[in-house]
């Protein structure tokens, strides 16, 4: 067989996406297409499990038994999310137990949502409307990404977050229907997680170092901006719709564009949340090291379990 | 940490009898019992499976990208095994 240059490879590989082919595990691809790939995953399926812990915070004190079944639910979505996602970074050749060791150790990133506390009921509402409603627009632009496994994941991922969604928005609704006190826990909740929401879809296009090669190679198919763009259009009617204020000031409807204009991002509050200086980050890293280490006797007892059936099988 | 990493298992489900298997992603389990547990977990939280078929992925033979040409060839020159190869003057098919 002809030998190829990496030049010619990658020239290959470039003209394969821009053909709109779909790369599976086992092709060639450049060193730096896989690490970018592990990259974006790993962090996503972290920020997938790490979401379950300020939703987990209120299955004990959900206001119903049918609240509390949903929000169960949810979370087990959650970790399933996270599953899905580890499953197919694998396929990119690196172990679950290196992902989970960065993850661990802190190297890896989450999204940084979640390192805002969920002081009160309406907080879950705003985490399922406002954000899944952004991991929505983001995944499935994802789910058209040129990585197979990745977008599969994304396409699994996404029929399942809309009942998330949902779910947080009939919170909020109801919430918006009852006593004043009910209608100014649901307007606080919007008005602490708009923003975050808002910062969820990374660094403003210029300032986003990554953007170009993750659109060449079409990991990406849309820009930051863009994606905040198109979150922010479907968002600001339901809000009305339920009588909930927006909390941007500059915020209005630019017939000309047929978009909605806003105010400036907090992008100071962005860096530090992402730096580690949030209000949550070293409690949920503490939490999930805790989940970790804890779960230890379960894994190492199913695996005697699996030792000791498998001796027997072979003894017998 | 623990470098025991537990064993990848490949996971297929069918969605109602008469339908075909589909690769729906992996799991790691220690013995097949867990793999069957973990695999309804993940993948069939709604009824996206009535069946499921769980494989140790290093049991799984693939072939590999550079097989694409040669390996396949004999299938894209038998033009032949086409229906719309044959000439069926004015006769009906349908």
């Amino acid at each position: 067989m002809q030998i190829k240059s990496q030049e010619e490879l990658e020239q290959k590989f470039q003209e394969r996406i821009d053909r709109g082919e779909i790369i599976e595990p086992k092709d060639w691809m450049p060193e730096r297409y896989r690490k970018q790939l592990i990259r974006m995953m790993s962090q996503h399926a972290h920020s997938e499990v790490v979401g379950m812990l300020p939703e987990g915070n209120w299955i004990t004190r959900a206001p119903s038994l049918r609240r509390k079944a949903v929000l169960l639910a949810k979370v087990q979505d959650e970790a399933g999310h996270g599953l899905y996602i580890y499953s197919g970074t694998e396929t990119l050749g690196i172990s679950r137990d290196e992902v989970m060791a960065d993850f661990l150790t802190g190297k890896a990133k989450y999204s940084s949502i979640f390192n805002y506390p969920t002081l009160t009921w309406a907080d879950i509402g705003a985490i399922g409307w406002l954000v899944d409603g952004a991991a929505i627009v983001n995944q499935t632009a994802l789910a058209k990404g040129s990585y197979g496994p990745y977008a599969r994941a994304m396409v699994r991922i996404c029929k399942e977050e809309n009942f998330h969604h949902k779910q947080g928005y009939e919170i909020l609704a109801t919430l918006m229907n009852g006593s004043q006190e009910q209608k100014d826990m649901a307007q606080d909740a919007m008005n602490r997680f708009w923003w975050p929401s808002l910062m969820m879809f990374g660094p403003s296009d210029n300032n986003s170092p990554n953007s170009a090669e993750l659109i060449r190679w079409k990991v990406k198919k849309y820009s930051n901006d863009e994606l905040r763009q198109r979150f922010i259009d479907r968002t600001v009617p339901q809000a009305e719709n339920i009588g909930l204020v927006v909390p941007d000031k500059d915020l209005k409807w630019d017939e000309e564009t047929r978009h909605y204009s806003h105010g400036e991002i907090n992008w100071e509050e962005f860096y530090n949340v992402i730096n580690g200086r949030g209000i949550c980050n070293k409690e949920r890293m503490k939490a999930r090291r805790e989940a970790h280490n804890n779960g230890s006797w379960v894994r190492e007892a199913a695996s005697a379990y699996a030792r000791k059936k498998a001796a027997k099988t072979i003894a017998a | 940490m623990s470098t025991s990493e537990w064993p990848l298992w490949e996971v297929f489900t069918q969605k109602r009898a008469g339908l075909p298997f589909e690769h729906a992603g992996s799991v790691h389990a220690p013995d097949k019992e867990l793999a069957m547990q973990n695999a309804r977990d993940v993948y069939s939280r709604r009824g996206e499976a009535t069946c499921l078929w769980v494989v140790p992925a290093e049991d799984i033979v693939s072939s590999t990208p550079e097989d694409v040409g040669s390996f396949f060839e004999p299938s894209n020159d038998k033009i032949y095994r086409h229906p719309n190869f044959y000439k069926t003057p004015g006769a009906s098919f349908e």
